[in-house]
């Protein structure tokens, strides 16, 4: 659509501004602050310059943490992508079932994040959860308090559990949206399933799929509830994924500096991925503009 | 019949999905003997004595009123700032637009761990701890931004001949937006409401640093109420399940919608 151009529209957008720059710059100054000063209490601030971020950039702790953050993320999205595509292509396509199928899919998104935490903490127990107890009948030795690799199996396996429905979801939308004059074509040409699969399906789920992947990267890489829930961060340091550190420098240490070097490097992190995302995708709503939208 | 591969697909998978569900039903049935002393996959002797707690105690039952108060104040303020603004980015184009909408997508994804002490700071030295509208203000950082994505998402498809036609006949600007521009979106505002519902309803990190007695949302009651008491079961997972029915209940308005809203208004 052209727009028209016109500055008084800054009038209408002027509500929003205000409130999220109450909540999201004011609070960001704050913590730019604890990031280049050292302090004792009292509000009183010393300068320190770089010698937060300098400690940050060379931490060990953090290294880990950013480490283990990544693999998460990785496994995630490896999981999570491939099998949301494949139960998107197996979804009825109407009728009852259809309507069935996305309300239930849709129900472990709406789950608070600790209870989904705790579902998991329950299911997965040896006294008393179906999945530990079941494990542990078939002669598994499965304890995700004690073992690391458990935990993070556990971990994993209630993420896929929670965010899995959101790939399938968005796919199927950009399934439903293609017309069935191409399968009709394609089927006159005499197309395999993986034909119909690679040149008609995936790039009509394009646009919907790089949303999704990024949504899962973004949310998957600033994790906090679900793991602390479950697991604490531990056994040890095992699945202390970088938001846990975080909160758990500035809260419970009160290493307030250390801390904010190191949410402005987590932030600039993000940034950089939100603007890949930003660029990315309205280059993709240029390029379709022609094409009715709709689904 | 013959039995349809994607049929199989789907039964296994919602199955994966319903399952543990179904276990934090079961147990929240179950008396606190029966879920640690025997394993049964069905609740031998079924009592709603779990939930009676819940309902009948107002330390947990104003957690429950508490998370629906910043809820819904959350959901209105995100609706009402946004939809100006939404009807901005999809008409007209303005000096730094792209900026704007770019720092807006930013606040979306930026991690509520970074925010969380901060927030606590601003809102003590506001004197607005614990109370309602400081969690909905801080909930408004994620929901304003993705109520305006929605939206516009939504507002796009609305032909521009429609505006013009009504200043034609004489429609002053808000006349126009609230009689005539807001229920051709309707399905949309009704989209964007659920997703700011939804995602206010789920987060836990800032509400429970923002609060601690008048305002404390149920989540964190769940956590509190539990370490203390040394585990209640049954009601923990009684308590769980009351959690999940709000979501569930709006499900099924939105449902041809869900896919929209997540997808930013994308699809």
């Amino acid at each position: 659509m052209d727009k028209t151009v016109n500055n008084k529209a800054w009038l209408l957008v002027l509500p929003v501004l205000a409130i999220v720059a109450f909540s999201a710059v004011l609070p960001l100054m704050t913590v730019v602050n604890y990031a280049f000063n050292d302090t004792f209490g009292n509000n009183e601030f010393f300068w320190a310059g770089l010698e937060w971020f300098d400690e940050m950039i060379h931490s060990d702790r953090l290294h880990a943490a950013l480490g283990r953050q990544a693999l998460f993320s990785a496994i995630i999205l490896a999981i999570e992508v491939p099998l949301g595509i494949f139960v998107a292509l197996n979804m009825p396509k109407k009728g009852f079932w259809a309507s069935f199928c996305l309300v239930a899919m849709a129900l472990p998104l709406l789950i608070p994040f600790n209870v989904v935490g705790t579902i998991w903490q329950i299911f997965g127990r040896v006294d008393i959860g179906l999945l530990g107890r079941t494990l542990s009948g078939l002669g598994l030795d499965y304890n995700y308090t004690n073992d690391p690799i458990d935990a993070w199996v556990t971990v994993i396996v209630m993420d896929v559990w929670h965010w899995t429905s959101l790939v399938a979801l968005l796919c199927y939308a950009g399934l439903q949206s293609i017309p069935q004059a191409y399968y009709q074509a394609a089927r006159i040409d005499q197309a395999s399933r993986w034909a119909v699969f690679r040149y008609i399906e995936l790039p009509k789920m394009k646009g919907v799929l790089l949303i999704a992947v990024l949504l899962r990267f973004m949310d998957s890489f600033m994790i906090y509830t679900e793991p602390f829930v479950v697991t604490g961060g531990g056994p040890g340091n095992a699945t202390t994924f970088l938001s846990i550190d975080l909160v758990k420098m500035a809260v419970g240490q009160f290493d307030l500096g250390p801390a904010a070097a190191f949410s402005l490097m987590y932030f600039l992190v993000i940034l950089l991925v939100s603007w890949v995302f930003y660029t990315v995708m309205t280059g993709m709503d240029r390029s379709q503009s022609d094409i009715p939208e709709g689904m | 019949m013959r039995l349809r591969p994607s049929a199989i697909v789907m039964t296994l998978y919602l199955l994966f999905l319903m399952v543990p569900i179904y276990w934090l039903v079961n147990m929240s049935l179950k008396t606190n003997a029966e879920i640690t002393g025997a394993f049964s996959l069905f609740p031998r002797d079924p009592t709603l004595r779990n939930y009676a707690v819940i309902l009948t105690d107002p330390s947990w039952y104003m957690g429950y009123v508490n998370s629906i108060i910043y809820v819904v104040m959350n959901t209105v303020i995100s609706i009402t700032v946004a939809l100006p603004a939404a009807y901005a980015f999809s008409r007209y184009s303005f000096m730094g637009d792209k900026h704007l909408f770019f720092w807006l997508l930013t606040n979306r994804m930026s991690p509520p761990a970074v925010f969380a002490l901060p927030f606590f700071q601003l809102y003590s030295s506001i004197g607005l701890f614990d109370t309602h509208i400081a969690v909905a203000l801080a909930h408004s950082l994620f929901n304003v931004p993705l109520a305006v994505w929605i939206l516009e998402g939504f507002m796009r498809g609305v032909p521009k001949e429609i505006d013009e036609t009504a200043y034609i006949d004489g429609y002053s600007f808000p006349r126009f937006f609230v009689r005539i521009f807001m229920p051709l979106i309707a399905s949309g505002i009704g989209v964007a409401a659920f997703f700011c519902f939804m995602f206010s309803w789920v987060e836990l990190l800032l509400s429970r640093t923002l609060t601690s007695v008048n305002a404390k949302p149920i989540a964190a009651t769940m956590t509190r109420t539990v370490s203390a008491s040394g585990m209640d079961w049954g009601v923990l997972a009684a308590a769980g399940v009351l959690t999940i029915i709000p979501g569930a209940l709006v499900i099924w308005f939105v449902r041809n919608y869900i896919a929209k809203g997540f997808a930013l208004g994308r699809v």
